[in-house]
């Protein structure tokens, strides 16, 4: 039987949402447009005032948000509040000069928590379940986002946060979880350890929600074998709340986008245009309740598909499908943001060239990052102990501007293939897509 | 005395070290000493050859990546203690070793090593001070 966390909404006829959306997007419009000014000059420059939008219909003619705006905005340029009203602040993994600070505030964050609920619920979690949250706390929305779903919803919360697996285990086991929290890899992981130490029949696991990285059907059938639960996604980004945007309910077809908080639109990357439902482009997002960090039209880069096709579920929230790919070069290792950029910042600052190499790998459901590096006569030296500690060097100065680790292999001159005088930058030998 | 020898960068990989074994052939170099050092994923190959210059020449042009070191050629009397004798100059100038190693010649008197040291001049002084054989480059290609 399916649950639902807000039945009205989330089963509402489609013209009723849509009238909410207008509703909503007017108010916001307006909101933003007077108490953002870097958001009201882009309107200026393109020509559109708050009376100019009367409804979604007229959501095309807002101008885009995209990540580089909003490091031009750091810290508090797209602020749309008193900082005094703010309750909270979460940000994404990455460079000072990547990074995106989001800012909520009280109804922010309830309302955050109510899409992670309505994930949680959709994946058959009640008040008397025990979620097990092993999603990063802190800075991350993961952790925070989950946890808040799991309070609304009653259900006895773990805030196990991520790593520590000896840890997780005896709490899974002991306090008998039913609902675990995590990225695919590390629930992955987390099932091969429970074979290993013989635990399958300790674990009361019946349903998983894990996001926040790229994992394809196969990986999912490997999961809820391994697990025996039924394990669904959950997709989300920072900067329009975080994890809850859209939630995979049991046909396992697709998420459901809040749609009450969160327009979604598909456009040509190449050319902003705004496509038909049911083709394959850019996924852009309007947030329609947000106080705090109201972002409307902002590009998140992922390319997917949106469906309005009849759920088996009985919801009508548009559904969007996984990502299946970005139309920047982001790279999403271990759940973490990489951007091949900040790579070949440390590269530079350390003097090396700027002939490198990323592969991303995945061994036993856990990603792996190289980055190789040409070596140079002048980095070249007759000492293994120099060598070492250079390469050394370069994996701490990665590890401080990624989050994550790297291993850092040195090659020898023009290894590293050229294509029309021009590197492939990244080899993902994932297939996640 | 000090003797130039030439390290080159070699990946660890299947075959690195035939093509550069190739290279030096094609270009007739002959070596009289080497010695592989290995980590997980690269080595250095540390080659004392006839002709430096040459080599040098040849490596670069091939692009490999390689330095050359100031390292000591010595003679050691081939007999028990032949090695400790040589190491006791050493520690008693408290001269840090860096590494060492043997290669094959064809009298028989005597093995002959290569000391690679933090400071070659203070360390040659020493040794031949001490009455220790210490051998050049254009010795090495007649041993």
């Amino acid at each position: 039987m399916e649950h639902y966390y807000h039945p009205e909404i989330e089963c509402a006829p489609p013209e009723k949402l849509r009238a909410l959306q207008s509703e909503r997007l007017c108010a916001q419009v307006r909101h933003v447009y007077d108490n953002v000014p870097y958001y009201r000059r882009l309107m200026e420059e393109k020509g559109v005032a708050p009376e100019d939008i009367h409804g979604v219909e007229d959501l095309h003619k807002l101008p885009f948000l995209t990540k580089d705006d909003l490091r031009e905005a750091y810290p508090y340029g797209l602020l749309a509040v008193p900082l005094s009203d703010c309750v909270r602040i979460q940000s994404t993994s990455g460079t000072t000069g990547r990074r995106v600070v989001a800012f909520y505030t009280q109804e922010d964050v309830d309302l955050w928590d109510e899409c992670c609920a309505r994930a949680i619920t959709a994946a058959g979690g009640t008040k008397d379940d025990v979620v097990q949250v092993s999603y990063g706390y802190g800075l991350f929305t993961g952790g925070p986002g989950l946890n808040g779903g799991s309070h609304k919803v009653g259900s006895l919360t773990l805030p196990m946060s991520s790593g520590n697996t000896e840890r997780q285990l005896q709490f899974m086991c002991d306090l008998g979880a039913t609902i675990l929290c995590c990225t695919p890899s590390y629930a992955a992981y987390l099932g091969e350890s429970i074979h290993e130490r013989g635990l399958q029949d300790e674990i009361k696991l019946k349903a998983g929600i894990f996001g926040a990285e790229a994992w394809t059907e196969e990986m999912r059938q490997e999961i809820q074998k391994s697990l025996g639960i039924k394990a669904y996604d959950i997709y989300g980004l920072t900067e329009i709340s975080g994890p809850g945007v859209s939630f995979e309910c049991s046909e396992q077809t697709g998420m459901h986008i809040n749609e009450d908080h969160f327009i979604a639109e598909i456009i040509d990357p190449n050319t902003g245009e705004v496509l038909p439902e049911g083709e394959k482009g850019e996924l852009v997002f309007t947030s329609i309740t947000k106080k705090a960090f109201p972002l409307l039209r902002y590009r998140t880069r992922d390319i997917c598909v949106l469906s309005r096709k009849k759920c088996s579920c009985g919801r009508t929230l548009i559904k969007m499908s996984k990502p299946m790919g970005r139309s920047d070069d982001m790279l999403i290792v271990k759940g973490v943001n990489v951007f091949p950029s900040q790579i070949e910042t440390v590269l530079l600052n350390k003097g090396y060239p700027a002939n490198y190499q990323i592969v991303v790998t995945r061994e036993k459901n856990s990603d792996k990052l190289e980055v190789q590096v040409e070596m140079t006569p002048e980095m070249f030296s007759d000492s293994i102990g120099d060598l070492a500690a250079r390469e050394k060097e370069l994996v701490d100065a990665l590890k401080a501007m990624l989050g994550i680790y790297a291993k850092v292999q040195l090659v020898a001159p023009r290894t590293i293939a050229r294509s029309e005088g021009k590197a492939a930058r990244v080899i993902d030998k994932r297939n996640l897509y | 005395m000090i003797v130039k020898q030439i390290s080159v960068f070699v990946e660890n990989r299947p075959g690195k070290m035939a093509e550069l074994a190739e290279v030096l052939y094609q270009h007739q170099i002959d070596m009289r000493a080497m010695s592989m050092a290995e980590t997980k994923d690269f080595g250095i190959l540390r080659l004392i050859v006839d002709d430096t210059y040459k080599t040098s020449t040849v490596l670069k042009e091939e692009g490999y990546i390689f330095s050359i070191t100031p390292v000591l050629a010595v003679a050691v009397p081939d007999e028990p203690g032949g090695l400790m004798h040589i190491l006791e100059v050493l520690k008693d100038e408290e001269i840090n070793l860096e590494y060492m190693y043997a290669f094959i010649a064809r009298r028989k008197d005597s093995a002959y090593m290569i000391f690679r040291v933090e400071d070659a001049e203070h360390a040659k002084k020493a040794l031949v001070s001490r009455g220790i054989k210490l051998v050049c480059q254009s010795e090495l290609s007649e041993l």
